[in-house]
């Protein structure tokens, strides 16, 4: 953060933080950058809650016989640290703190289009969250996080409908808030801001926008008669009556696999914006990552039954879902292979965000090959039910959407706060979260593919030696997410003042001040240009 | 990235002209729209993207139907027989009327007629009340006839064809499930137009700042057309031909 340049101290100016003051002026906000804070510190409380848990079942792990728990209050650590972190931390997790805070910054809106749907879907999220505690207080649940029936429906002793009540209104949050974004990114557009000069961030968002309103409400539905089911005996999926749990897999996947691009794809936006920063070069491809965006919504809408190729779904159906999963790969390697093809030649620098950037890159395309053995039918045969998923969703998920999450938030930290943090603890942080990921997840591919399943409280004692080294491995990972914990509550108080460009990158986040002032812009800037403008080393030399 | 700038020719993608800016003189513009027509367009594109959400939640509802109806007709005609056709019919007439008024009271809306939007705006609450009247007798007489699954499941009636009594019990599940989250649509629908009621009374609506109106039509009318694909799906191709 060496780039840093004292401007007039932050608090002489009026911005969004200091225009007024008091719990009241936080709680009935409607403006929606301090709505996006009320999202990051919810979410960052549901994430340690949700840390908490895969600590005890990573502890528990490192004994064959299981070292801390009973094996139904194992079946509650892993429910809970699944619907925690998939529902409450990661779906919200870019859109809701970073979407809703850049979105009218980077396209030069005043606010969203409806400021008050926004501050009902941070209540909504806060309501979703306190159905899932009050259901984790008093005594969990214990059918996983996909709540497959008949268990979940008639057998689970579980508090299954205080958590399902929760996963449902917490679901209506993300949809208004995508319903939100999809306004204000048609309508609200500064003068000249064409769809092909927007970031790809806001591309990524306007593709996530599509998929939470075509899939959550589907899901929700899904849910309500499951609490049907299991309420008042009304029996769609209940084979006595001839209903089908299958079907429920079917509507459950139909959302729960987009949720998975949900989750990536604001990382993708993400990574774009940073890569391209921190090479100071134009994107490689710009259209192309903008189309894959929205071909990764679309596709990813086709592939569900991928999660189904054991539970007796047609063969031919298996057959088509597995030719239409690596169709996603495409959408996905074009945006891997631009975001390299950006770095080439490009005057690259190390600092804390683009490490994180770096880290995606590598953890994603991990993520996304091993996700084409479990596209395929055999392997998926050995593989399905193992270890192997489980490290390959968390490449995905942690690998890719928590990097991208971090490093977004380290990238736009001075903007939000008009603060900076220790660069040096943050590529410790940084590096450590990196390492900490591999050494816990790598050796969970391997316990996979020699079969130790998931969701099992107890392995054979061959398996100890993996065990142990991811469990190691969670430790260093919890430690490097704690260290930004730190340092970001430190800097709010003791950071150096931050510029309004501290990054000297492109973007017309950057051009108000930091932090920025309630109306974002003194005047509606007028856009001229494409994005990332980055002068050419033709140019210089012109 | 783009550059701002104070002077340029370029207004592609944006519905605003650029430059001045007027705030709070305009009744009903919020401060964060440049203008009228860009909140009324706001406004109008969220409630058709919240419309599409509201597809796709009754849509997984509707798919299910189909699956089963295919696996299990003989049963869904015979509960279709079950149902009583005459309220179903009447219901469908009643919210059509209901319709019809709602637009009226949208008409009234745009062309500022303060007295006639709020007594369209009743009519269509009134008509929507008739509706759920009806819809309760419908239920109550389920309940009677032990056709309530889960709860109350007890037919005594004899049912056309003889199906399995299982799958009759799916299509009431599907009945009470459909026609259920179809009603508290409707009461939903109650609030909002009891708000617009009250805002049209105080006289908040003008020719030109009508849209909360008009976006409350099109959240009712969509309401509707979901009872109109119900009441086939439900009532009319149970084999009664």
């Amino acid at each position: 953060m060496s780039t840093a340049v004292l401007e007039a101290p932050a608090e002489s100016r009026l911005n969004y933080l200091n225009a007024s003051y008091g719990i009241k002026s936080w709680l009935l906000t409607v403006d929606h950058k301090r709505i996006a804070l009320l999202y990051l510190a919810s979410i960052s409380v549901m994430f340690f809650i949700g840390g908490i848990f895969a600590v005890l079942m990573r502890l528990h792990l490192i004994e064959p016989q299981g070292a801390l728990v009973q094996p139904d209050t194992y079946n509650k650590l892993f429910s809970a640290h699944g619907i925690i972190m998939v529902f409450f931390f990661l779906i919200p997790s870019i859109p809701a703190t970073l979407g809703n805070f850049l979105v009218p910054l980077m396209i030069g809106a005043k606010d969203l289009a409806f400021p008050r749907l926004n501050l009902m879907s941070w209540y909504l999220y806060i309501i979703g969250a306190s159905f899932a505690l009050y259901a984790l207080m008093s005594g969990g649940v214990d059918t996983g996080w996909t709540f497959y029936p008949p268990y979940s429906s008639i057998y689970s002793q579980t508090h299954v409908i205080a958590t399902a009540i929760g996963v449902f209104i917490a679901g209506f949050s993300s949809i208004l808030t995508a319903l939100n974004f999809v306004v204000t990114i048609h309508k609200m557009r500064a003068p000249g801001l064409t769809w092909f000069r927007l970031p790809l961030f806001i591309w990524a968002m306007y593709a996530t926008s599509v998929i939470i309103m075509l899939g959550t409400p589907v899901i929700a539905v899904t849910l309500v008669l499951l609490a049907a089911e299991r309420l008042l005996h009304v029996g769609i999926f209940d084979a006595v009556i001839g209903g089908d749990p299958l079907l429920f897999q079917h509507l459950f996947w139909f959302y729960s696999h987009p949720a998975v691009y949900i989750m990536v794809l604001p990382g993708m936006g993400v990574i774009s914006e940073l890569v391209t920063a921190f090479s100071r070069k134009k994107i490689f491809g710009y259209k192309m990552i903008a189309f894959s965006s929205m071909a990764i919504a679309v596709l990813g809408f086709l592939v569900w039954g991928h999660h189904m190729f054991v539970t007796g779904q047609s063969v031919y159906a298996g057959l088509i879902f597995s030719l239409l999963s690596f169709l996603v790969a495409i959408p996905s390697a074009i945006k891997v292979f631009n975001w390299t093809a950006t770095l080439y030649k490009g005057s690259i620098s190390y600092q804390a965000p683009m490490l994180y950037a770096l880290g995606f890159i590598g953890l994603f395309t991990m993520g996304g090959l091993t996700g084409l053995f479990l596209a395929s039918l055999a392997t998926d045969v050995h593989l399905n039910g193992t270890y192997f998923i489980v490290a390959h969703f968390h490449y995905i998920m942690v690998g890719g959407t928590m990097m991208a999450y971090l490093g977004g938030l380290h990238f736009w930290w001075p903007k939000i706060t008009g603060r900076l943090y220790p660069d040096i603890w943050a590529r410790i942080a940084a590096l450590m979260i990196f390492a900490g990921f591999n050494l816990t997840f790598f050796p969970q591919f391997m316990l996979g593919y020699l079969g130790m399943p998931r969701r099992y409280s107890v392995y054979p004692a061959e398996f100890q030696v993996l065990n142990v080294m991811s469990s190691a491995g969670a430790s260093i990972l919890g430690i490097g997410y704690v260290i930004p914990l730190i340092y970001f509550l430190w800097s709010i108080r003791y950071g150096p003042v931050a510029s309004s460009n501290p990054w000297g990158t492109k973007g017309l986040e950057w051009q108000t001040t930091s932090p920025p002032p309630t109306e974002n812009f003194e005047e509606t800037p007028i856009v001229t240009e494409d994005a990332y403008a980055y002068a050419t080393p033709e140019s210089t030399h012109a | 990235m783009p550059e701002a700038a104070t002077s340029s020719s370029h207004s592609g993608g944006s519905h605003r002209a650029g430059g001045a800016v007027v705030v709070g003189h305009v009744p009903g513009l919020r401060h964060h729209f440049e203008d009228m027509e860009q909140q009324h367009e706001a406004g109008s594109l969220g409630m058709w993207a919240f419309l599409v959400t509201e597809i796709m939640f009754f849509g997984a509802v509707f798919a299910a139907y189909a699956i089963y109806r295919e696996l299990y007709l003989p049963g869904f005609e015979g509960g279709s027989r079950l149902l009583d056709i005459k309220l179903g019919a009447t219901n469908t007439a009643v919210l059509i009327g209901s319709s019809l008024t709602m637009v009226l009271a949208v008409h009234s809306a745009q062309t500022g007629k303060r007295k006639l939007i709020v007594l369209f705006l009743i009519l269509t609450m009134v008509l929507g009340a008739v509706f759920l009247g009806i819809k309760y007798v419908e239920w109550s007489t389920d309940w009677t006839k032990g056709l309530v699954p889960g709860l109350h499941w007890a037919p005594t009636e004899e049912i056309h064809g003889n199906p399995p009594l299982g799958s009759v019990e799916m299509f009431f599940c599907f009945y009470f499930v459909m026609t259920g989250l179809h009603a508290m649509h409707m009461i939903v629908g109650f609030g909002i137009l009891t708000v617009m009621t009250i805002m049209a009374w105080r006289g908040r609506f003008s020719p030109e700042y009508n849209a909360p109106v008009e976006v409350s039509g099109l959240y009712w009318h969509f309401v509707d057309i979901i009872w109109i694909f119900l009441f086939p799906l439900l009532y009319l191709i149970g084999g009664r031909y």
